[in-house]
């Protein structure tokens, strides 16, 4: 028997009441031409939308209200991230707060923190970042060297993060440095603070990525102050707190949707009558689709009923970028469209231009597929 | 849940845990390769039926075991992790139509037929008695079980189930790559009294007996790709090779961790097919897992023979039990292609608006 298991899941009455207040909004958004689906994304960034997302009560769905939440089920919350994404919302802005910044702060943030930031970020006004990956220190997180050392009510850090999207525009990143030296047990001595990118002593030099976007950013940190009451989760528990965050980062609709409206668009440039090969071909896409959302819903079930199913979201995030990469080559191979990166007239072939260029990212950001297939291998008694 | 819901919940679990510590017993591998060359596990089906297994499906009002339909397929799958080779999974079906049909449980090993999507077989007649002619090509056991229960069409397009006793159709033998029998049945003007057909039931109208042969198929792929991971996981475990496991290798991790995805995701496929089964939507849920399974089992099949190198290529180990049923489950009542093809043409023709709403059901 495998290690691990997926548990089978219906959509309780109340997800599907979530579900038609999130499509009324979303419907609504598109009419009043706030957003053009085929260019968005939950790379995204938008925000006025994040803040009418808030405003309608999308995001903290499941925090307590006295923090600005809603107090709602994992599963409404899951129903609301997967429409968002089938309708090509633009919800970068607060994507990261939502699904995992706020999450941490609730569960292991300081009493002052919480209600520093959980209001704000709820209200979409606040958006966050993660900060883990360093320049030497990407698949190999433990080799993290930006280091804090303790002073009088707080700590001094020095180093620098990269790869944080949207650092230039967001206001908090959390951040994983040693507070102790590396010694052979190299996964202890780490500690989470959340970092106001707005304070001194913090410098954001964008990154452009391949298709000219600046999305993500290297973070200098120079005699950077935090207070102890932004420390997250308890000194030392860094690592630990890191691997709890993943399950919330690797299993949602957001690792098999990143280019769902190419489907969409593809599905209208092939037009009613598909040829056979095409017929064929998208099936195959949709098969594989309605597996990995099944997939992807059983584990907001189990993450509800406070287990943390860490090898099925490396499984989910594993075979659901592997499905999104498929997509642009498939499409390209089924309609003979070259892909052009300004072709106003044209939906499908700027979708695929603008996917092409994001693609291999997908296999990367939020844990590489190497690195999930090494934490499969150990769900599976391999390792 | 309620305390009735509990109680059958548990039924179905000591039903299940019944079925396979039965097959786990039984059927071994000496009783699969000896049915592989032809003769028929005789003590293996009398302790199959003594289980009730064959009538599972069958209400107990009509002197059958009454098990939901859901964990009547869940057996169907265990059936296949042990590779049982015995229409055990056809059985169950016939039985259990010909009785909501308003026949009675019929004695022995009951087949289905058509099974091939382009077989169709007539009937004429009426109430003095019936006959059917047409062929139907690659049958389960066609030529070797009591009877075969025939979806026929008269000529005005009604359908009706046919009982049709061994020996009144031709029977060419056939195999699959399991060595499976998969006859082609010649209905050479078969004659059948009045009581040997009745109207069809609402489940194998139209398509419905395509679509129920494949969902037997993908709970059988989703058992025995259980069983080849099963089987490559302990092998790259123990097999040592330069001083160690030969799974401690990141290059035979990255192969089962991919083969365990594969697997994931048709079992996910699989299990909302037998939530699907009898609903509206079954049809959609049945394309997509049976596609699934397919892709998911040709995977499966091939990263769990690359594992076993060269001991999994004979009869030695009872690996390729597993993997010649997978080749084979895959290409019955209707193979990939087959089902994503409908999948795409319904999606295509709904528009690209339309798939999110068919994807979540709402």
């Amino acid at each position: 028997m495998l290690g691990f298991r997926f548990d089978s899941l219906q959509l309780p009455a109340h997800a599907e009441e979530t579900r038609k207040r999130v499509r009324a909004f979303l419907d609504k958004e598109r009419k009043a031409g706030s957003f053009v689906p085929h260019r968005c994304s939950w790379n995204t960034f938008d925000a006025e939308f994040s803040k009418r997302t808030g405003a309608a009560g999308f995001i903290g769905m499941i925090w307590p209200k006295k923090y600005g939440g809603h107090e709602m089920k994992m599963l409404d919350r899951f129903v609301v991230t997967e429409e968002m994404l089938a309708a090509g919302a633009p919800c970068g802005a607060h994507w990261i707060a939502d699904r995992q910044t706020g999450n941490q702060i609730l569960h292991h943030g300081s009493e002052r923190a919480r209600e520093l930031i959980l209001p704000r970020i709820a209200r979409g006004e606040c958006y966050a970042g993660i900060g883990m990956s360093e320049p030497n220190s990407g698949s190999d997180l433990a080799a993290v060297k930006t280091r804090a050392v303790k002073v009088e009510g707080g700590w001094r850090i020095n180093g620098s993060k990269i790869w944080t999207s949207h650092a230039h525009r967001v206001h908090y990143v959390i951040a994983l440095v040693r507070t102790e030296a590396a010694t052979e047990k190299r996964h202890e001595g780490m500690t989470q603070f959340v970092i106001d990118l707005k304070a001194p002593g913090v410098t954001v030099r964008p990154i452009r990525n391949m298709s000219g976007e600046e999305e993500f950013n290297e973070m200098f940190f120079e005699d950077y102050f935090v207070a102890d009451d932004m420390l997250v989760g308890g000194l030392g528990q860094g690592w630990n707190m890191v691997t709890g965050e993943l399950v919330y980062e690797r299993s949602g609709p957001d690792r098999f949707l990143s280019d769902y409206r190419l489907l969409v668009e593809l599905i209208d440039r092939v037009g009613r009558i598909p040829g056979e090969r095409q017929a064929v071909a998208i099936g195959r896409l949709v098969a594989h689709l309605a597996a990995l959302r099944r997939m992807s819903t059983s584990i907001a079930g189990m993450m509800e009923h406070g287990e943390n199913p860490l090898v099925q979201a490396a499984l989910v995030k594993d075979i659901g970028t592997s499905f999104e990469r498929e997509i642009p080559e498939i499409a390209r191979d089924l309609v003979a469209v070259e892909s052009s990166l300004d072709d106003p007239d044209d939906r499908f072939a700027e979708t695929l231009a603008a996917t092409e260029l994001y693609a291999p990212a997908f296999t990367l950001r939020g844990g590489t597929r190497e690195i999930l297939r090494g934490m499969i291998a150990r769900g599976l008694g391999l390792r | 849940m309620s305390k009735a819901n509990q109680q059958e919940a548990s039924m179905s679990a000591i039903l299940l845990e019944q079925t396979d510590r039965l097959l786990g017993e039984q059927v071994t591998k000496e009783i699969i390769s000896a049915a592989e060359e032809g003769k028929w596990p005789d003590a293996l089906w009398q302790a199959v039926e003594e289980s009730g297994l064959t009538i599972a499906m069958v209400p107990e009002d009509a002197g059958g075991v009454g098990v939901e339909a859901a964990d009547a397929l869940r057996l169907v799958r265990r059936s296949a992790f042990h590779a049982l080779p015995l229409p055990l999974p056809e059985t169950l079906l016939a039985q259990s139509l010909w009785v909501s049909a308003g026949g009675e449980v019929v004695e022995g090993a009951v087949t289905l037929a058509p099974c091939n999507p382009g077989d169709r077989i007539g009937i004429t007649g009426s109430g003095g008695g019936f006959t059917l002619s047409g062929a139907a090509r690659r049958v389960p056991w066609g030529g070797r079980v009591g009877h075969v229960l025939v979806l026929a069409t008269d000529a005005n397009g009604n359908e009706h189930l046919a009982l049709v006793p061994q020996g009144k159709a031709r029977a060419d033998a056939r195999r699959n790559l399991a060595f499976e029998s998969r006859d082609t049945l010649v209905f050479d003007g078969v004659s059948l009294p009045a009581a040997a057909v009745r109207a069809a039931p609402a489940a194998t109208a139209g398509e419905g007996l395509l679509l129920l042969g494949a969902q037997l198929r993908t709970q059988q792929m989703v058992g025995a790709m259980e069983r080849c991971l099963d089987y490559a996981i302990a092998y790259a475990n123990e097999r040592v090779q330069f001083g160690r496991p030969i799974g401690k290798f990141q290059a035979v991790q990255h192969m089962l961790a991919v083969a365990a995805g594969h697997f994931a995701a048709a079992t996910a496929a699989a299990d909302a097919a037998i939530e699907a089964h009898g609903r509206d939507d079954a049809e959609l849920a049945v394309a997509v897992a049976k596609s699934r399974a397919g892709e998911a089992a040709g995977q499966v099949a091939a990263i769990s023979h690359q594992v076993f190198a060269a001991m999994g290529f004979t009869q030695e180990h009872p690996l390729h039990f597993s993997t010649r049923r997978l080749w084979s489950w895959r290409d019955e009542f209707g193979a990939e292609a087959f089902w994503q093809e409908r999948i795409g043409r319904l999606v295509c023709n709904n528009g690209g608006d339309a798939l999110w709403p068919l994807l979540t059901g709402a």
